[in-house]
Formats: structure tokens, C-alpha cells, sequence
């Protein structure tokens, strides 16, 4: 007997505005968010743009205890996760706690707390043998990459399975994904799962500034993130979170939850190619996709929408573009394939779970989010991007697709109330 | 619907780089041994830091095994797992040729605390001579993936791949995830966990740990279940393991070590360690389901033993709990005592004892540890001869999790 995975909540912080209706909005407008950078002082970067949230996390009710120990991507994780689980209308206190349990992805994880005190402690690089009477003594908060499920199950009394997911830019995905096969085979009835990342710092930015993976177009940030462009000049960085209730079917049904829609399907392979590169041919990601279309036993003519992974550098948009033809074959050129990191940008391992409650949207409003900033076709990129303007669709089976370094691609089906083959 | 059953997944592969042996044979002969390897930190710029005890992987040179173009974009942590991997693939006879179908093989690491020494060089160039002296690298190397993504180009892996960035526990979790890959299919998993926390800023970073030891003498700095109990000391290094379907492992010819039989994971919240107790207990119970095993079944209990007075209060406790009576019977071990605490790879070095101690009839010590003030049969001082089938392994992390792995003896399944 296989059990059913259903999404009962969702839950979101990204730039743009926070919770799950400024985030539609956005993308439905086809707005971007993405500007010069205010978090710091980006002087001397060659790319100094960002999708930044306007996060006040006092604002949404945050412990000021908790604010001051704990890096702004767990603050985002327990913002999106409170959002989720409201939604869902799951009552943590009556549900069986060894039976919740928690899959949160992160890329990059507490690295902005990490680089604040490392300049305190090394006195602005001057040392290496830093002076720990610097360091925040809660700064092993930042260090353990765990804390942020730990700070997420405590929030919400899980006490099952309570994981931590770093695939680099699948993470998010991957994250869902975790958590799906943990329902899936029965080690919990519910799972708090999504994302996220705080990823704009010095560090982070120098990083990807080292190897030109972000656009250096500073002067024209609301049009820099543009996937699938001919144009595109590499990613624009982001940050953000999102959070999904995913929850046993039959759970979900028996307590008369709302169910946005079903997983039908979770892969994830590695393209043992490369730690940043990716091939023109996409076979990898192709694999991932055809897994999850096994999984549902769903014809690939039955995808209604892809939501790329389009995160605007040349080799991404291209084997993105083959990956998604290898599998959907003819039917690709009818089926609309978006990025929101046109409008988002690039929240590393939280874009993923970002992307995914983007289709959940997408599924409940019957409409496909476009690619912002699109304007002139590529030549190696034949398919409906959906340029810049979101298009009411009949949608049943949506694909969500990544790429993270490290070489993972994954993929994430989801399949709305009416598309279930009986 | 077919009824087959999913495979068993069998460990075929053993690598191990521990402060006290830099291949499996090496760390049985020094865990056998009871031999403790914690002493004075040498690593550069640690001198001064208020935490003076570790155990370090020394006379480590991963040049012996990994090629320099992948030395250079990765940091130690990594480079222990490459080398373990080498090692594990080595003894499950796929180290030659690559898989013949690159989807046959996945990978699956845990970590816990990323590329800190490669992450600290590049932020003292960010900090001490600008944004324009970070190298290509540091996109690569810091982030917890980076072990798994370069153990799956090297070795030509395209199978599923995973990252568990986790505290302790995970590592068990990270072996169980292997075992589920090999259940849906996968031929083989590269599985483990190594870690390279004894950086300056790394060890800046584990300060704020309530349950780490800062006793200077290494012999009483992290001695579980005792008076003496004062924390944990932390350690480097780890273990990776080839899990792989059973059927086809034997196909091949290979030697069955183990059978991962059952697993289960719990959370309880960080550092509150009498709450672990049902955690843990749970956990084992659960671990115990899925591998259809009696509590008296368990032969020898490798432990958590975190050496905070409540935590070993707590697990004891659990161990009752969980195995009824058997649980004040059945021998316990930590011998991790002797080499510390590394992370997620802790419990990865943990899994290789209990494999090498069912396959030699031995039950190692705990090194440092010879007065137990808890209900337990510990054992200290030398090896115990026993007959062994079935092992189960304990770990807690100090972010809250809790996991419990059963583990049976190849030769015993064969049967």
C-alpha cells in the first residue's frame, strides 16, 4: 500500500514582500525585487545587486531572544514555517509528536553570522589564531548547520524525524523531497518541510564574484536577472524561505484539511561532471524528471507547467532547455516553462522550496508565473519562457527542477485535486 | 502489485581515517587495543583557545591517495572523506574500474561543521586584503555539500546523492538514507561522514558548547558514565562505507560484512539531555521494529556516551527503557573515548567498530573510563571474546536529535 503525500499549508518569505499573498502577487504582477545591495556596504564587489526581504522579525512576532541568538535564515525558517502551519490548520498539540517531523534545507546556513563575528574575532582578517573572548557565545548556533530544523521542531513540538538538507541549490527541493519519502514510508504522519537562506554577505558575494556567476549589471538591478535571455548575464542573488505542511493523505483527510495538491513524485541524481559546470545535454536532470513521471505513472505529455531553474547563466538556461526536451520530447514546446528568479532572484538552497510553493500558487490560482525581464530569444533556448506576463492556464501536473554545485539535479512533481489518475 | 521484498542493503566496504588509524585495520587494532589517541591540539593557531584536548588525525597525507587537482578546491574535511571513500571502495573490490552503469552508484554524506580551515583562509583574504583576493574555490569548498559533489565526480557516481547537514545523529541518519536508496533500487551507496572541526575559528565556534570538556589532561578530559563525566572532547576524521544491495553484492563475489537492518531518529531538543532518554528510547524501539529484532537479540550496544552527567543518566536509562531487562545484561561500549567525539562522523566510526567487532568475536573498551556509576555493563580495560550478531549504535547530537541504528552480521544473514 503506498501512502499519499498531500500539501495542507504553505508558508513563504521572500523579497518582494513576506507571506504567501505578497509573494503571489508579486509573480502574478510579474514584478521584480531585485535592487542595489542594503544589507551591507558592497563596495569594491563586481556585483553589487540583490533580492533582498524587507524582514522585521520583530514584526512578526518573533522572540527577541530568539532574534539575537539565531542567524536571519532561521528567522525567515520559523516566520515561514508559523505561516505554513497556520495555514494547514494543523494543531501541533494535538497531533502525536514522534509523528511530526521537520526537513529543512539551507546552501549556505548560518555563513552571515559567521563572517560578522570572524571579522570581530580575526580583528578585520588581521589573524589567524582569532580571539575567541570576541566571539558571540552563542556563536556554535551559527557553526551547527542543524540548528535550523532544531530551532523549527522546537517552535512547532516535533519530535520525529527532524533533518537538515544541504545539496547546495537543490537543497530546497531536496528538502521536500526528504520529506516526502519519509511520509511516503511511514516514518511520519506529517512533515515541516521547505527551506532556506540568508546568503547576501561579503563573503558569499566575493564567492560568487570570484567565479562571474552573478551579474555584474549594477546600474539596471530591477532588469538584471533575466533567464533565458539571450542577454542574461549570470544570477542575481537572493534570499528568503519557504515551508510546506506535507501531510499522510488520509491525515490530512480525516482531520477535513484542505489539500492544495499531492507530491507525485521525487528524484534527485548527480552529474559526476563538474562541482559548478553543467553539460549542454542535461541527461542528469532528464533522469530526475523521468523518475518522478515513473513514480506518478504520468505520460510526459501530461505536464502542464515546468518551473525552471533558470537562474540566467548561459550553461544553466542550455541544459536546462535540453533536459526539459529530452523528457517531455515534442510536448515541450507546448508546455510554458518559467523562472521566477527573474523576479526573486537566486535564494541558493531556499529557492528551491521558494519554487515549489511557487507551483502549489500556481496550481490554486490556475495561473503560470512568468519570466520577468525576458525580451530577446536565444537561439539555444527554444521553449515558452512565458515572457514577462503571468497566463491563466488550466494546470493538473507541474514540474519543479534544479540544479545545485555539487552537481545534484532534482526534481519534484506536484499534481492538483483534479489530476490524479484513479 | 509484486510482493517481492526490497533488497537488503549489506555493508561490502569499510574506509576509516580516525585520530587513531588511518585504514580499517589500523582503527580496529587501536579500538581492540583500547588505545587512546586524545591529546594537546597542534593544529596551527589553536594554542591559545581554552579547549587544549582533541583527538587529531596526524601523519594524514591525502596526497597518498587523492589527486591534487581535487586537493586544492577542497578543504581537510573533504579530503578525509575522499580518502575513506578510496579506502571503502578499495575493500568492497569496486575500487578499479567505475560503476558500469554510472545511475548504479549514489552518495550520501553528513556534516556538521563544513570546510571551516579553507573558510577561514578565504575570509582573512575577503577581510585582510579584499573581495578580489577570495579564489574560485571557496564557492566549493566551505559548504557542507562539498564532500558528497566531489566523491561523486571522482568516482564517476551519478546514482542519487544527498547531504544530511546534521549534528551527531546524523550520521546514522545519512546510513539509513543509503539503506532507502538501496531499497528503491539503487545498486550501491558511497555512504559516511568525516569531519575537519579543529580549525581556529571552527574551535572559536564549538566554545559555546555546554557539553564540551575544557580539562586539560587528555586521560580525564572525556570520560562517560563516570564521577568524573566532564564533556565531550572533539575529534576529526570519520568513516565511509559502501552499502549495497545484497543480491547483487553476492553476485559479485563480494564479502557481506553487515546487514543495516533497521533505523529509526527522534527529536527531543538541544541540550536537554533527560529528555533524550525517551528519545533515545523511542528511537531504539523504532530501530528494533524495522529490523524485526527482540531487544535480547542485541548482543553489544555501541554508545552515544556524550560524558555529561544527565546525557549518560539519560542514555542508561534509555537503554533500560527500550531493552527491558536485557538492557543492565547487554555489553556496552564507547569507544570513542579514545579517539573523541568527530561530529557526524562520530557514529560512522561507531558503525565500522561494531561491523569489525562482529566480525572478530570482540567487543572493544572505553578507554579512560573504569569506574562506571551507572547501571550498565561497560566495558572497560580490555576486549571482551563474544559471540556477536547483532549490534546496535547510539548517537545523540547536541543540536537534539536522536538515532538508533541495528546492525546484523553479514555472516550470520547468510545463513
Amino acid at each position: 500500500m503506498t501512502r499519499r503525500v498531500a500539501v495542507t499549508g504553505i508558508g513563504v518569505v521572500a523579497p518582494g514582500g513576506i507571506g504567501t499573498k505578497a509573494f503571489w502577487d508579486l509573480l502574478e504582477g510579474g514584478r521584480t525585487a531585485t535592487r542595489g545591495i542594503t544589507l551591507f556596504d558592497p563596495v569594491g564587489l563586481r556585483s553589487r545587486i540583490a533580492a533582498e526581504c524587507d524582514f522585521d522579525p520583530l514584526a512578526h512576532g518573533l522572540d527577541p531572544e530568539l532574534i539575537e541568538h539565531v542567524d536571519r535564515y532561521i528567522q525567515f525558517a520559523v516566520v515561514a514555517a508559523g505561516e505554513a502551519v497556520r495555514d494547514s490548520g494543523l494543531d501541533p498539540d494535538r497531533e502525536d509528536p514522534w509523528r511530526v517531523g521537520v526537513s529543512l534545507g539551507s546552501a549556505v546556513g548560518g555563513t552571515t553570522r559567521l563572517e560578522h563575528d570572524y571579522v570581530q574575532v580575526s580583528e578585520s582578517g588581521a589573524r589567524w589564531d582569532v580571539d575567541h573572548r570576541r566571539a558571540d557565545p552563542k556563536l556554535h548556533l551559527a557553526f551547527a548547520p542543524s540548528t535550523l530544523a532544531s530551532v523549527v521542531a522546537e517552535q512547532f513540538g516535533a519530535q520525529g524525524p527532524v533533518q537538515t538538507v544541504s545539496t547546495g541549490c537543490t537543497s530546497g527541493l531536496d528538502a521536500v523531497g526528504y520529506a516526502f519519502h519519509t511520509i511516503e514510508e511511514g516514518r511520519a504522519d506529517v512533515c515541516i518541510a521547505g527551506a532556506s537562506d540568508s546568503p547576501i554577505s561579503p563573503i558569499t558575494m566575493a564567492c560568487f564574484d570570484a567565479i562571474k556567476a552573478t551579474s555584474p549589471d549594477n546600474d539596471d538591478a530591477e532588469h538584471a536577472s533575466r533567464p533565458f535571455d539571450a542577454n542574461r548575464n549570470g544570477f542575481v542573488m537572493g534570499e528568503g524561505a519557504a515551508v510546506l505542511v506535507l501531510e499522510e493523505y488520509e491525515h490530512a483527510r480525516a482531520r477535513g484539511a484542505h489539500v492544495y495538491c499531492e507530491i507525485g513524485g521525487y528524484a534527485t541524481y548527480g552529474n559526476a561532471y563538474h562541482m559548478t559546470g553543467l553539460t549542454s545535454e542535461g541527461l542528469e536532470m532528464s533522469r530526475a524528471i523521468d523518475s518522478t513521471l515513473g513514480q506518478a505513472r504520468l505520460d510526459p505529455t501530461r505536464i502542464d507547467y515546468v518551473n525552471a531553474h533558470g537562474s540566467g547563466t548561459r550553461q544553466n538556461d542550455r541544459h536546462e532547455t535540453a533536459a526539459v526536451k529530452r523528457s517531455l520530447g515534442g510536448h515541450a514546446h507546448r508546455t510554458p516553462m518559467s523562472s521566477i528568479k527573474s523576479m526573486v532572484g537566486h535564494s541558493l538552497g531556499a529557492i528551491g522550496a521558494i519554487e515549489v510553493v511557487a507551483c502549489v500558487l500556481a496550481l490554486k490560482h490556475q495561473v503560470v508565473p512568468p519570466t520577468a525581464n525576458y525580451e530577446t530569444p536565444d537561439p539555444e533556448c527554444d521553449l515558452d519562457y512565458v515572457p514577462r506576463t503571468a497566463r491563466p492556464r488550466k494546470l493538473r501536473n507541474v514540474l519543479s527542477v534544479g540544479s545545485g554545485f555539487g552537481g545534484f539535479q532534482s526534481a519534484v512533481l506536484l499534481t492538483g485535486p483534479a489530476g490524479r489518475t484513479r | 502489485m509484486s510482493t517481492q521484498r526490497p533488497p537488503n542493503a549489506a555493508i561490502t566496504g569499510i574506509g576509516v581515517i580516525a585520530p587513531n588509524g588511518l585504514r580499517a585495520d589500523a582503527y580496529w587494532k587501536s579500538v581492540r587495543e583500547g588505545l587512546s589517541v586524545l591529546d594537546g591540539i597542534t593544529r596551527e593557531g589553536c594554542g591559545h583557545l581554552p579547549l587544549r584536548v582533541a583527538g587529531e588525525v596526524r601523519a594524514f597525507d591525502a596526497a597518498d591517495l587523492i589527486e591534487e587537482r581535487f586537493l586544492v578546491q577542497t578543504d581537510r574535511f573533504s579530503h578525509f572523506a575522499m580518502a575513506a571513500t578510496v579506502l571503502a571502495l578499495d575493500d568492497a573490490g569496486l575500487g578499479a574500474a567505475g560503476p558500469e552503469d554510472a545511475y548504479d552508484v549514489g552518495v550520501v554524506t553528513a556534516a556538521g561543521s563544513g570546510g571551516g580551515e579553507f573558510g577561514q583562509r578565504e575570509l582573512q583574504k575577503l577581510w585582510g586584503q579584499g573581495s578580489k583576493f577570495v579564489g574560485p574555490y571557496q564557492s566549493i569548498a566551505w559548504f557542507y555539500a562539498a564532500s558528497t559533489g566531489q566523491i561523486s565526480i571522482r568516482g564517476g557516481f551519478k546514482g542519487p546523492c544527498g547531504v544530511v547537514a546534521s549534528d551527531e545523529a546524523g550520521g546514522l541518519d545519512a546510513v539509513a538514507h543509503a539503506a532507502r536508496g538501496v531499497r528503491r533500487g539503487t545498486r550501491a551507496m558511497v555512504v559516511g561522514a568525516a569531519e575537519a572541526p579543529l580549525a581556529p575559528y571552527s574551535m572559536v565556534c564549538q566554545l559555546g558548547y555546554p557539553e564540551l570538556s575544557t580539562v586539560e589532561d587528555p586521560r580525564r578530559a572525556y570520560r562517560p558514565f563516570t564521577e568524573g563525566a566532564s564533556g565531550f572532547v572533539p575529534a576529526e576524521g570519520g568513516a565511509m562505507l559502501v552499502v549495497e544491495d545484497e543480491r547483487r553484492a553476492r553476485e559479485r563475489g563480494a564479502e557481506i560484512r553487515a546487514i543495516v537492518a533497521g533505523h529509526a531518529a527522534t527529536f527531543t531538543g538541544a541540550s536537554r539531555w533527560e529528555r533524550s532518554r525517551e528519545g533515545l528510547a523511542h528511537a531504539i524501539r523504532g530501530a528494533l521494529d524495522e529490523a524485526g529484532c527482540a531487544p535480547e537479540e542485541i548482543d553489544v550496544v555501541f554508545a552515544d556516551a556524550l560524558g555529561v552527567p544527565a546525557a549518560d543518566r539519560a542514555e542508561a536509562l534509555a537503554i533500560a527503557d527500550a531493552l527491558g531487562a536485557h538492557g543492565t545484561r547487554v555489553p556496552v561500549t564507547a569507544p570513542k573515548t579514545g579517539i573523541g567525539r568527530a561530529y557526524c562522523g562520530a557514529p560512522l566510526l561507531d558503525t565500522a567498530a561494531a561491523v569489525l567487532a562482529m566480525e572478530h568475536g570482540q567487543i572493544p573498551p572505553t578507554p579512560n573510563v573504569f569506574d562506571v556509576c551507572h547501571d550498565l555493563d561497560l566495558v572497560t580495560s580490555d576486549a571482551r571474546p563474544a559471540e556477536l550478531r547483532t549490534a546496535l549504535v547510539l548517537s545523540r547530537g547536541l543540536m537534539g536529535s536522536n538515532a538508533a541504528l541495528v546492525v546484523r552480521s553479514g555472516g550470520d544473514h547468510a545463513r
